[in-house]
């Protein structure tokens, strides 16, 4: 399916006579018309990300949220390279939780990557079925806001401005708008040496129309994209000033604890609170449906009287079920469905009947919890109908809604205030609603603000999980080695379609998921299915290296053969690490690489075996082609961040499930890669020049079977299940030779 | 009733003697630079400087701070200023400490939730060992960044050590 790419740029007038430009990607309604706060008078634009006042002061509106990223100035790049201004004075603003500002372009862009964007349309449909439509989220996740909010949205009303502002000055200068440039923030007529500022011009350029399809710069002409240039959101988040979602504060706030059903789905019972209410500053103790809050003037004693809360939960089904008895029911799916087609190619049934040789391989992956730094809180303030909300999220648009919903209010009396956001990794998408939902109609109480938190152990056991997923591997080769067929049956569900997909030629393949639904909530989790099937894939592909008794390297090499932007990835990353170089004794690499959100990323990892049977991950080389970068310091950034993220999974994470519920508590039981574990991380960016691609999440999947891979020549053990920390290594004489 | 002093200000708080500090600067001081990130200890992220020395405000009971000097993020630069310490090297273009500079110079920080506890952390180690080895800053910096500013840390640290 193919979505048209049609843009509304728009332009208006604001207060003090400055310009106002921005762009739709659908024909606004008047109902977001009457959103707009931003501007006055005027109304005849519907939607802005860029303000220029008359003292040449810029103001840039991003609507992503700012997790780490480095967002708000990636896309303030993009907008301000084309407008040609002057960085020193551009400021950037997150811009609020209206409908003037919903993703549309990442809607759109996302229709295109899947063909068919229905997981957003269920999203919009169960968000809001009033709105037609897919316009209504704000989402900032699937590595997509500088792809598409930024290539297809800011780029173009950055562009179309500063078309606006030359045609003015060559009407007021009489020249042809041809013989005008722009540097700095102003616009020049090098023939006449005259030049205005854009502050200068832009109340006369807010009278004009805008350019239906302004000329956006080749790569090079830029010059603030491209660059390393220091990240906005950094001098506050070095002196305490940052503020978080958790840091909204006010005298009069109230603080709740709360105790959520320990087993997914079931109902509250019945509560004793009788010593709870003694303890000093308790106001009240709130039962719901699923769980009991405790109300106090202070978060710690809410906390604290909330231990000396007796509750009981009902019982359910699932209160005897363990980790082993989920992993027994993949076992038997597996065994029993031949599934549903996720990719089939020739004929692999018969691929394998025919193969000289066929291997068989059978992988787990666990649940993971998300773990952002930020314990999951959120404040919400309800009076006189209307309702504020402070909370961090990676929707501000859909928590809006759903504190609106919830609290039985209309959608424009929920003002969303915004924050940084203390990691998101997919915790605070919309869906994953718990926090909202519960902090709402705790809320609900009360006439002052009430921040409800979850503490570290609510964050762990409370969250909506990475899922587990298993996978059974057959592959077939000939008598000379050469693979034929790849047969893999994993456990659904398919939250990002392509993932287990692979770019190896095989000429026969048969990929099938079957069901893996269990009582555990699920959500999104950095790089979605990348994270369980780069790991099965990769693996998988290096024991049929082994078996046909071929280099890695050069295996996945020759199967590349067709895709010459994965070649050149790999053997990027493979030349930097020294691949088939001498290494320190003890010490061996392992190799992988993943498509994933319009990147491709290749990791290898150094490694050795530490006396107590784990491993130690020395060294990690990146290559990573994510089209060009458009700021080459916050790519280098996130593919740190994307491999010490998938890092502490592949070592240490896992969600197990006792009677019912989640069994970890806190980070010891859910170890992080800390300073000691982390390895040297060497990043090599590609500028292909092809579309611009994703950097959030792609470098999260390829590091699990980078670090198995290079623990399979150390030791001929080869890692079927993750974490690695499960496993006793035992360092052995190389059994492999690379 | 507790009596401290905190980024040089005096204040008495009326609360329970087992509050933790964490708790009394956020909710009852209004002082949010400080984080919940685990309340045992475990990340760093709520870590702030007791007469100079990093401590762990979450499970600090405030009753242990009684007539003592808390430094926090927001008062890590004036602390810088008037500390007689390598570490404390005030940069006046900047009116930030030599730590909170290099913080920017590297681009340490992503979501920054962790960064407060990390930057006093490292505040205190320098301010104690203004040349520490590898191993040494391994050993003593274990705060957890959900984000991997790991190498980031490590290379800002280095930019301001011998």
């Amino acid at each position: 399916m193919k979505i048209s790419r049609r843009r509304f740029i728009l332009a208006s007038a604001v207060a003090g006579g400055g310009l106002l430009v921005g762009y739709a990607a659908t024909r606004p309604s008047k109902h977001r018309v009457a959103n707009n706060t931003l501007a006055s008078g005027d109304e005849k634009f519907v939607t802005n990300f860029i303000k220029i006042d008359p003292d040449n002061q810029i103001t840039i509106y991003v609507l992503h949220s700012e997790m780490g990223q480095g967002i708000h100035t990636a896309l303030a790049q993009m907008a301000a390279d084309e407008l040609d201004a002057n960085w020193e004075d551009v400021r950037v603003e997150q811009a609020p939780a209206l409908d003037l500002y919903a993703a549309s372009d990442m809607i759109n862009g996302f229709a295109e990557e899947y063909g068919l964007p229905n997981f957003l349309k269920g999203m919009v449909a169960s968000l809001s079925p009033a709105i037609a439509g897919i316009a209504n989220l704000q989402i900032t996740g699937g590595s997509a806001s500088v792809r598409y909010t930024g290539q297809h949205g800011m780029r173009y009303a950055g562009a179309a401005a500063r078309e606006m502002l030359i045609q003015c000055a060559a009407e007021q200068w009489g020249v042809a708008a041809s013989e005008c440039t722009t540097e700095l923030s102003h616009v020049q007529h090098n023939a006449s040496g005259r030049s205005l500022s854009y502050g200068e011009l832009t109340a006369a350029a807010a009278e004009l129309e805008p350019p239906s399809d302004p000329q956006l710069k080749d790569r090079s002409q830029f010059n603030i994209m491209g660059k390393a240039i220091s990240r906005v959101d950094i001098p506050a988040k070095v002196d305490g000033s940052a503020e978080f979602g958790m840091d909204h504060h006010s005298e009069d706030m109230l603080y709740a604890a709360i105790r959520l059903a320990p087993v997914f789905g079931t109902k509250l019972v019945s509560v004793d609170a009788s010593e709870a209410l003694q303890r000093r500053g308790v106001k009240r103790v709130i039962e719901l449906e699923d769980s009991v809050a405790v109300v106090a003037d202070n978060y710690w004693r809410a906390k604290e009287a909330l231990k000396l809360v007796k509750s009981v939960f009902e019982s359910s089904e699932n209160d005897s079920v363990s980790s082993a008895d989920i992993a027994a029911r993949f076992d038997a799916e597996l065994a029993n469905s031949d599934g549903d087609k996720d990719f089939e190619l020739g004929d692999a049934e018969s691929g394998l009947e025919a193969a000289a040789d066929v291997i068989e391989a059978s992988y787990r992956v666990p649940y993971l919890a998300h773990a952002p730094m930020e314990p999951m809180n959120c404040t919400v303030h309800i009076h006189d109908g209307k309702a504020d909300l402070w909370t961090s999220t990676q929707d501000p648009l859909s928590m809006r809604g759903r504190v609106a919903s919830v609290a039985g209010l209309s959608e424009d009396d929920v003002t969303h205030h915004p924050s940084y956001v203390g990691g998101g990794f997919g915790r605070r998408l919309p869906f994953n609603w718990n926090v909202i939902d519960h902090a709402t109609k705790v809320a609900m109480e009360f006439d002052v603000p009430v921040k409800t938190v979850f503490s570290r152990e609510d964050d762990m056991q409370q969250d909506y999980y990475r899922p587990a997923v298993f996978s059974n591997f057959r592959g077939g080769l000939d008598a000379s080695g050469n693979v034929t067929t790849w047969h893999n049956r994993f456990t659904g569900p398919i939250q990002v379609p392509g993932a287990s997909h692979i770019p190896y030629a095989i000429a026969n393949q048969s990929i099938r998921v079957v069901d893996g639904e269990t009582h555990v909530p699920i959500a999104a989790w950095r790089s979605v299915d990348h994270s369980q099937q780069t790991f099965f894939i990769e693996s998988f592909m290096d024991e049929l290296a082994h078996r046909a008794g071929r280099n890695p390297y050069q295996f996945r090499m020759d199967l590349l053969n067709g895709h010459p932007r994965h070649q050149r990835v790999l053997r990027t990353a493979a030349e930097a690490a020294g691949y088939g170089e001498n290494l320190p004794e003890g010490h061996a690499l392992g190799l992988s690489i993943q498509e994933s959100f319009g990147s491709i990323c290749a990791q290898v990892a150094e490694v050795s075996i530490e006396a107590n049977g784990q491993p130690r991950v020395h060294k990690v080389t990146a290559a990573i082609d994510c089209g060009w970068a458009v700021n080459p310091d916050g790519v280098e950034s996130q593919v740190e961040s994307g491999i010490i993220f998938g890092l502490s999974a592949a070592l240490y994470g896992e969600i197990s499930i006792e009677n019912g519920r989640v069994a970890q508590n806190n980070f010891p039981d859910y170890e992080m890669v800390r300073m000691a574990t982390t390895p040297e991380i060497e990043v090599h960016i590609i500028e292909s020049g092809e579309a611009l691609g994703g950097l959030g999440e792609p470098a999260t999947p390829p590091i699990a079977a980078a670090v198995t891979n290079a623990i399979y020549i150390l030791t001929g053990q080869r890692v079927r299940e993750l974490p690695i920390r499960k496993h006793k290594l035992n360092p052995s004489p190389s059994l492999a030779s690379v | 009733m507790a009596t401290f002093k905190v980024n040089g200000v005096e204040h008495t708080v009326d609360v329970e003697a087992d509050m933790p500090l964490l708790w009394v600067l956020r909710d009852e001081l209004g002082m949010t630079g400080t984080k919940f990130g685990c309340g045992i200890a475990s990340c760093g992220a709520c870590t702030v400087h007791v007469n100079g020395s990093a401590v762990r405000s979450c499970v600090l009971p405030v009753s242990a701070v009684e007539g003592q000097d808390i430094t926090t993020i927001e008062g890590l630069a004036q602390q810088a200023r008037t500390s007689s310490t390598g570490v404390g090297t005030f940069t006046p273009t900047s009116q930030l400490s030599a730590v909170q500079q290099a913080w920017i110079d590297h681009q340490v920080p992503q979501c920054g939730y962790c960064q407060s506890g990390m930057i006093m952390a490292v505040s205190s180690l320098l301010a104690s060992n203004p040349n520490p080895s590898d191993a040494e800053i391994d050993a003593s910096i274990n705060n957890v960044c959900r984000c991997g500013s790991y190498p980031r840390v490590r290379r800002a640290i280095r930019s301001i050590t011998a």
